[in-house]
């Protein structure tokens, strides 16, 4: 049987250039770039060079590249810039929205503990907020805000161009989450005008474990993790030689192709939202085109997500979901939730997202099996029985 | 692997599936807001005197466990008398399962509850006196408070 992945949100699988550029730190080159003898100088050669590809794939410096263990310290530390350098101005107003990451939302919970106020923006039905809703809530004691670049669930692409502007006419910093976006869509730091962005390497077939966070020489990040000399003092512990080489190969690789890559995903993406939008009470969750080229992301009614995706595996299909069962907790996505779908609509969902390993012919099969697996859950859900029946309303039409 | 393989087995060929058309008792039980509903349908003769349950049907909506317990509970059920069919838990579901991974416990309780509600439904619908705190609900749900 074929598995056809198509859970790239997740993870992607690892480049061969992401991993010929890691192995040869993983065995003749292992020296310790704090060391002053030649090995530990080749090591630290590498780590120059991977910090000035990373840096060049976003147009940034390279001094304004600091690595992390992946994305969600690099947004763990990009919050606490942003507060500890606003409460030395007596500023502790933070500005986010409903459908950013847990690493944003949970760091922001504990800031909220520490005694700062958090502002979560309201998105719209396709998951979208506006430059104008944050100049609104902009005040003379807003320390930062913290939008993401393209939501992890349903791919809405945020206007964070935009967003940055307004934010530096009122002279605040601006931080934006760009883990989904990096290496997929157009990122360059001085044209977005952010102060600080995250993104993770397993994200665009790179290695797990680890990230970077881009911080503007105009500021100096606050230090998570203390210890050693590290990345300026500002993040110890002896770096991940080979994890950070395959990050900048595997990015300089996928920003390489990123025309060649949206086009073909794309293609399938819509595809799939053809295809899949022919089921009956179906309907997509996020905006039908501004979004990531490779996310796909449905709602089912009258059936549970889990169930969607054991069958799919079977056949070979690997998807995720935003219900309640998948995320471990009662509730179902906070995404979905936060665009307006109610709770028995979002335990029904389905997301599918690419990469440029796939192919049409399984965009094909995903449709055909999708089909099947929706029509036979419907046909032992009571749920859809009822609605059916028109004991209930359909929340979907 | 998240679940035993007969879990998989009674998720992916689930026994007892559909309703029954002229069904002595009826049981629903859960909520679509928490994401499990279950619904059970009876069919109960009398075998040698004894009520029993000759044929049983169920539909639900759920996860994988959710469908796989509410299968082995129709299974566990099926040509038994009643009284029997009363003395079904959550506990003999789990372990005739191999097993649910512990935030999935719930399932096999949703579907011990809801055999009991349709033999309640049965016991209502006949005037048939039974012990109350025996077919009291059990389940106990923080989300929604059901």
């Amino acid at each position: 049987m074929e598995t056809i992945y198509v859970d790239n949100a997740a993870t992607t699988k690892m480049s061969k250039t992401a991993i010929n550029a890691m192995l040869p730190y993983l065995d003749e080159c292992y020296g310790n770039p704090s060391s002053l003898h030649t090995v530990g100088q080749l090591a630290q050669e590498a780590l120059v060079r991977a910090r000035e590809e990373v840096a060049k794939a976003l147009g940034a410096e390279p001094r304004e590249i600091f690595f992390t263990s992946g994305g969600s310290e690099a947004d763990n530390q990009a919050l606490l810039t942003g507060a500890e350098r606003g409460a030395l101005k007596g500023k502790k107003h933070i500005i986010s929205q409903k459908t950013e990451h847990h690493a944003i939302l949970h760091s922001l919970r504990r800031l909220e503990k520490q005694g700062y106020e958090i502002e979560l923006l309201d998105v719209d039905e396709f998951g979208n907020v506006t430059a104008e809703q944050v100049k609104n809530a902009i005040r003379d004691d807003t320390a930062l805000v913290t939008i993401m670049a393209a939501n992890n669930e349903i791919g809405t692409l945020m206007p964070i161009k935009e967003i940055a502007d307004v934010c530096h006419e009122k002279g605040v910093l601006f931080h934006t989450d760009a883990v989904q976006a990096a290496g997929h869509i157009p990122l360059n730091v001085h044209e977005i005008g952010c102060d600080m962005l995250s993104l993770s390497a397993h994200k665009f077939h790179g290695p797990k474990g680890v990230g970077a966070l881009y911080v503007s020489k105009k500021l100096f990040p606050s230090t998570l993790i203390e210890g050693g000399a590290q990345e300026r003092g500002r993040r110890a512990g002896t770096e991940n030689i080979a994890g950070i080489s395959s990050m900048a190969a595997a990015l300089t690789e996928s920003v390489a192709n990123i025309s060649e890559n949206t086009r073909k995903l794309t293609a399938m993406r819509d595809r799939l939202i053809e295809g899949l939008s022919e089921i009956p009470h179906s309907v997509l969750n996020g905006d039908r085109n501004n979004r990531l080229p490779g996310n796909v992301n449905m709602c089912f009614e009258g059936i549970e997500g889990e169930s969607i995706l054991l069958l799919l595996d079977a056949k070979g299909i690997c998807a995720s979901s935003g219900s309640a069962c998948t995320s471990g907790s009662l509730d179902p996505s906070h995404v979905l939730l936060a665009i307006g779908r109610p709770h028995e609509v979002a335990h029904g969902s389905l997301r599918l997202t690419l990469s440029e390993e796939n192919t049409p012919e399984q965009m094909e099969f995903i449709i055909k099996s999708v089909k099947e697996v929706v029509e036979y859950l419907r046909g032992m859900s009571p749920v859809w029985q009822d609605l059916q029946e028109g004991k209930k309303k359909y929340v979907i039409q | 692997m998240l679940y035993s393989e007969k879990v998989m087995d009674h998720f992916t060929n689930p026994r007892n599936v559909g309703t029954l058309d002229n069904a002595d008792g009826i049981g629903e039980v859960g909520n679509a807001k928490c994401g499990d509903i279950m619904k059970i349908f009876l069919k109960i003769d009398k075998e040698n005197g004894v009520d029993t349950i000759t044929d049983v049907k169920f539909s639900t909506f759920g996860c994988g466990s959710a469908i796989a317990s509410s299968s082995m509970a129709t299974e566990m059920i099926k040509g038994k008398p009643l009284s029997q069919a009363l003395e079904l838990t959550n506990k003999a579901v789990v372990e005739a399962l191999d097993g649910l991974p512990a935030h999935k416990l719930h399932c096999s309780v949703l579907a011990e509850e809801a055999v009991k509600a349709a033999i309640k439904d049965y016991y209502d619908k006949n005037g048939i006196e039974y012990d109350h705190a025996k077919l009291e609900s059990k389940h106990d749900c923080e989300h929604c408070g059901e």
